[in-house]
C-alpha cells in the first residue's frame, strides 16, 4: 500500500504552492468584475462585410462617441465584442455609434447586446457571496447528518469544505490572473461555475469519506492513520476514473462548444481538475492531521512565535 | 429472481422507447399528431432562438410607492402589449417587490419592443379653452402637470414630431414622451421642473377607453379608432356638443399630438388622426391594453441575435457527441463488459433525459447544455463507483454473480451520499439564478438537477438489470469480462 497519508506534508506544500499566486492576486488586483456585477454593457458584433476588423478601429469610433473607457475584443476575424459603459437600447449614443460602424465597416450583424444597470449588478453579486456561503452552510450540515454515527461528524464536514475552500480559492485565484493577463472578466456564468465545483469538489470528497466510515466500522486497519491511508488508496482510482470521464466531456465542450460558454467550462475543467486533487491528497489527509492534534499544534506555533500583542488586547 | 429482473427490463425497455419516441423530433413518427397537439418540443431558451430579455423596475414618483398590486396590474397591462406583438412564448413575470422580467423570444426589433413596453400612453382629450394648441405643446392637465425633459431622459420619437412641427408622420418610433411624465404626478414633490402655463381641463382619458383600433377616416388616411365607455360617452357627448366649433385637443404622455374642431356632437366613438402607420398601431395597442400603473425603467436587457443561437446548437451537438464518445470509450476499455452496459445504460439516460425536457418542459439554454453535457460525465461516476467495488469483490474470491450483487449494494451508500450534496448546491443556484434575471443560470441548475436524479436510476437499475439478465442467459465464468485481469497482481499497492 503506498503510503499518501505519511507524505501529507508534500500534499500540503503542493496546494500552497498552486494557491499561492493567486491569493497574492486576489489581494493585490481583485477580479476583473464583468458587468454582470458593475454594471453596463457587452455587445457582441459580427461584421459581415469585412474579412477582419482591428481593434484600433473599432475603439476609435467609440471614443469619438463618448466611450473611450471600452475594451474591445476581436475573435474570428470580424466579430467584435465591447464592454463598455451603460449603452442603452434605442438611445442616441448607440444609434450614432451604430452609423460611424455601418460607415466604417459596411452592414453588420448585432449578434447580442446586454446591459445591466448599476443597482442590479450589486445585487447580483451580494446574491453570489449569500449562494454561496449557503451551499457550503447546506454541505456542512449534510455531511454532519450522514456521518452522525461517527465520533466527530462536523469535523467530516469540516474537512470536506476546507478542501472545497482550496478548490475555489485556486480556481478565483487563477481566473484573478487572467483577468490582468487576458482580460478574462468573471460574471454570473463564473458564479454558477463555482457552484458547481463545489458541488462536484465535495461529492468525490464524500465518496472517500464513505470508505472511511466503513473500514473504521469494520475495522479494516489498526490505527486511524492506516485506516484513512487504506481507504484513500481503495478510492484513488474510482476519484481518478471519474474526473477523466467529466474532463472528458468539458474538453469536448472547451474545444468543439459555443465562444460565450468558454471561459464558464474553463472554470469547471480547472475546478473539477483542483477536486479531484483535494479530495485525495488533502480532505481525508486533515482529517487524519485533525485526529493527531496537528492542526491545533500548527496553530500554537503560528501564534507562540509572534508577540502576544494579541491576547493582551 | 430471474423473472423480476425480466419484468424489470421489460419496464426499461418501455420506458426507453417511450422516451426516445419523445425525444426524436416533434414531426418524427407523430402518431394522431399526439406530440403536436401536447406541445412536445424543445423550448429553446432566449441565447439559443435569440430574442430580447429586458428587466424593468418601476419608479414610482417621488413620495410614492408601488404596491405588488400595481405592480401586478402593470404586468397584466405588459402581458396584454406583448401578446399584441405577437411572439410565439413570451415570459412575463413579477421579480422581487418593483420589478418585471419581459423575455421575448425571436423579436426582430428589439428598440421598438421596448420602448412599447416603457410607454406609459396616457390618453387625454382635453377641454383646450378656446385655445388651439400646436402639436407637441407640453401641456398641464387636471390629472397631473407635465414635466420638462431632464437632461438624462432619453429622446424619444415625440422630439422628432416636434421638430418637424405640424406633425409630417415619422417613419419610425413610437408617439410618446420621455419617461419624465407620469400619469399620476404627485403635486408635492415634482421631480422635475414642471411646464409654465395653464392646467387643462380633462374630458376623458386613457382609463375611459373601451376599445381602440387602427382603422381609416373618410379620406383613406390611417387613424386610430377608440370607443368610450358608457359614463365616458354620456359626458363626451355633453361636452361636445355644447363645445361645437371650438377646439379640442388629443394628449398623450402630456404633449399635444392632434387639435381638431368640433364639427359635432360626439358621443362614444372617436378617432386620432395625424400619426405615421406605425404609430396608429403602436397608440391603438397602448390604448387598448390600457395605461401602466406607474412609469418603467430598463434595468437590465439583453438581444440575441438569431444565428448566434444557432451556431451555439450546432457546436453543442458536436460538443456532446465527441464528449459521450470519448466516456464510452474510455469505460469500455477500463471496465469491458460492464462499462459497455454502462453506455447502454448512458444512452438511455440521455433519452429520459432529453424527454423530460420536453415534457417539464425545461428552458434549453446554452448553459443548460453545457450542464447536461456535464451531467453526462457525472452520470457514469455511480457506475465508476459500482464497477471499481465490484473489481474489490472479485479480487477477495468472491463467486462472480456474488460479487456484482455485492458491488452494487456496497457502492449504494456512496452514491447517495455524493449525490444528495450535489443537488444541495443545485437547488442553493436555482435560488440565485432566480434573481440574477437569469434564466440562463436557473436552466443550468435544473438541468443539471435532472440529470443527478435520473443518472441514479439508470446507472443502478438499468446497468444491475442488464448485468442480471445478461448472466441469466449465459453465466460469466471469466472475470476478465468484468475488467479484472487473470494474472493476480498482490503485490500492487492500490486495490481500485
Amino acid at each position: 500500500m503506498i503510503d499518501l497519508v505519511g507524505k501529507r506534508h508534500i500534499w500540503y506544500l503542493i496546494s500552497a504552492i498552486a494557491i499561492i499566486p493567486g491569493l497574492i492576486s486576489l489581494v493585490v488586483f481583485g477580479v476583473n468584475q464583468g458587468i454582470d456585477f458593475t454594471g453596463g454593457t457587452s455587445w457582441e458584433l459580427e461584421m459581415t462585410q469585412r474579412e477582419s476588423v482591428t481593434t484600433e478601429e473599432v475603439r476609435a469610433i467609440l471614443d469619438e462617441n463618448g466611450y473611450p473607457e471600452s475594451v474591445v475584443q476581436i475573435s474570428e476575424g470580424n466579430t467584435v465584442l465591447i464592454r463598455m459603459k451603460e449603452l442603452s437600447e434605442g438611445s442616441e449614443a448607440k444609434a450614432s455609434i451604430e452609423n460611424a460602424f455601418r460607415q466604417q465597416f459596411g452592414e453588420f450583424e448585432e449578434l447580442q447586446i446586454e446591459t445591466v444597470g448599476p443597482t442590479v449588478g450589486r445585487e447580483i453579486r451580494n446574491r453570489a457571496i449569500i449562494a454561496v456561503g449557503l451551499a457550503s452552510l447546506g454541505v456542512l450540515a449534510y455531511i454532519a447528518y450522514a456521518f452522525r454515527k461517527t465520533q466527530a461528524p462536523l469535523r467530516y464536514g469540516t474537512c470536506a469544505i476546507l478542501a472545497m475552500l482550496h478548490d475555489i480559492i485556486f480556481v478565483l485565484g487563477l481566473f484573478s490572473i487572467l483577468g490582468w493577463v487576458a482580460d478574462v472578466e468573471i460574471d454570473a456564468l463564473f458564479v454558477t461555475a463555482i457552484l458547481t465545483i463545489m458541488g462536484f469538489s465535495v461529492h468525490d470528497t464524500i465518496v472517500v469519506f464513505d470508505r472511511i466510515r466503513e473500514n473504521l466500522e469494520s475495522h479494516a486497519a489498526p490505527t486511524f492513520e492506516e485506516t484513512v491511508n487504506y481507504s484513500v488508496g481503495q478510492t484513488m482510482v474510482r476519484s481518478l476514473n471519474t474526473s477523466v470521464t467529466v474532463v472528458l466531456t468539458l474538453l469536448a465542450l472547451y474545444l468543439f462548444g459555443g465562444e460565450s460558454t468558454r471561459w464558464f467550462v474553463f472554470a469547471l475543467l480547472v475546478g473539477v481538475i483542483a477536486g479531484t486533487y483535494s479530495s485525495i491528497f488533502n480532505a481525508s489527509q486533515l482529517l487524519v492531521s485533525w485526529e493527531n492534534g496537528e492542526i491545533a499544534r500548527f496553530f500554537r506555533l503560528g501564534s507562540g512565535s509572534k508577540p502576544r500583542t494579541k491576547t493582551a488586547s | 429472481m430471474r423473472s423480476r429482473s425480466n419484468l424489470v427490463l421489460l419496464g426499461i425497455v418501455l420506458v426507453t422507447l417511450v422516451t426516445t419516441w419523445i425525444s426524436l423530433p416533434t414531426d418524427f413518427l407523430d402518431i394522431a399528431g399526439f406530440k403536436e397537439d401536447n406541445d412536445i418540443y424543445i423550448h429553446e431558451g432566449l441565447d439559443l432562438q435569440g430574442g430580447l430579455q429586458v428587466i424593468l423596475e418601476a419608479r414610482p414618483p417621488d413620495g410614492q410607492s408601488i404596491g405588488s398590486d400595481e405592480l401586478n396590474g402593470t404586468r397584466d397591462t405588459i402581458e396584454r402589449r406583448v401578446s399584441g406583438l405577437g411572439v410565439s412564448e413570451p415570459l412575463i413575470q413579477t421579480r422581487g417587490s418593483n420589478q418585471i422580467v419581459v423575455e421575448l423570444p425571436g423579436i426582430d426589433d428589439p428598440d421598438a419592443a421596448i420602448s412599447l413596453l416603457q410607454e406609459t400612453a396616457l390618453l387625454e382629450i382635453i377641454d383646450t379653452q378656446g385655445t388651439p394648441l400646436n402639436v407637441g405643446t407640453r401641456v398641464n392637465t387636471s390629472l397631473g402637470p407635465a414635466f420638462l425633459p431632464t437632461a438624462t431622459a432619453t429622446p424619444t420619437a415625440m422630439g422628432e414630431v416636434t421638430a418637424e412641427a405640424e406633425g409630417t408622420p415619422t417613419t419610425e418610433g413610437t408617439p410618446a414622451a420621455g419617461e419624465t411624465a407620469t400619469p399620476e404626478g404627485s403635486p408635492t414633490a415634482p421631480a422635475a421642473p414642471t411646464v409654465d402655463g395653464p392646467t387643462y381641463e380633462v374630458v376623458v382619458s386613457g382609463a375611459d377607453i373601451k376599445d381602440a383600433y387602427p382603422t381609416r377616416d373618410q379620406f383613406g388616411g390611417i387613424v386610430v379608432g377608440f370607443e368610450l365607455e358608457g359614463d365616458a360617452a354620456d359626458r363626451f357627448f355633453q361636452y361636445t356638443s355644447t363645445h361645437i366649433g371650438q377646439p379640442m385637443s388629443i394628449v398623450v404622455d402630456k404633449i399635444v399630438i392632434n387639435t381638431a374642431t368640433i364639427n359635432s356632437a360626439i358621443s362614444n366613438q372617436g378617432i386620432i388622426n395625424g400619426l405615421s402607420a406605425q404609430q396608429v398601431s403602436d397608440l391603438s395597442l397602448q390604448l387598448k391594453s390600457g395605461a401602466l400603473e406607474v412609469p418603467l425603467e430598463v434595468v437590465q436587457s439583453r438581444t440575441v441575435g438569431p444565428t448566434l443561437g444557432q451556431d451555439s446548437i450546432d457546436k453543442s451537438i458536436v460538443a456532446g457527441i465527441v464528449g459521450l464518445s470519448l466516456v464510452a470509450i474510455m469505460m469500455i476499455l477500463y471496465y469491458r463488459l460492464p462499462g459497455l452496459l454502462s453506455i447502454v445504460a448512458l444512452l438511455i439516460y440521455t433519452s429520459v433525459v432529453f424527454a423530460l425536457f420536453k415534457l417539464i418542459p425545461v428552458t434549453l439554454t446554452l448553459a443548460g447544455i453545457a450542464g447536461f453535457i456535464l451531467s453526462i460525465g457525472m452520470a457514469v461516476d455511480a457506475n465508476v463507483l459500482i464497477f471499481s467495488r465490484l473489481k474489490d469483490e472479485i479480487r477477495t474470491g468472491r463467486p462472480i454473480r456474488n460479487a456484482i450483487e455485492a458491488g452494487f449494494d456496497h457502492a449504494w451508500p456512496s452514491i447517495r451520499d455524493s449525490n444528495i450534496a450535489t443537488m444541495i448546491t443545485c437547488v442553493i443556484l436555482y435560488w440565485f439564478g432566480r434573481y440574477t434575471g437569469a434564466s440562463i443560470i436557473q436552466g443550468f441548475a435544473l438541468t443539471l438537477f435532472i440529470g443527478v436524479v435520473v443518472s441514479m436510476f439508470t446507472a443502478i437499475i438499468v446497468t444491475r438489470t442488464l448485468l442480471r439478465v445478461l448472466l441469466n442467459i449465459r453465466p460469466i465464468t471469466d472475470q476478465w469480462w468484468l475488467g479484472v485481469e487473470h494474472t493476480r497482481d498482490t503485490s500492487a499497492g492500490v486495490a481500485d
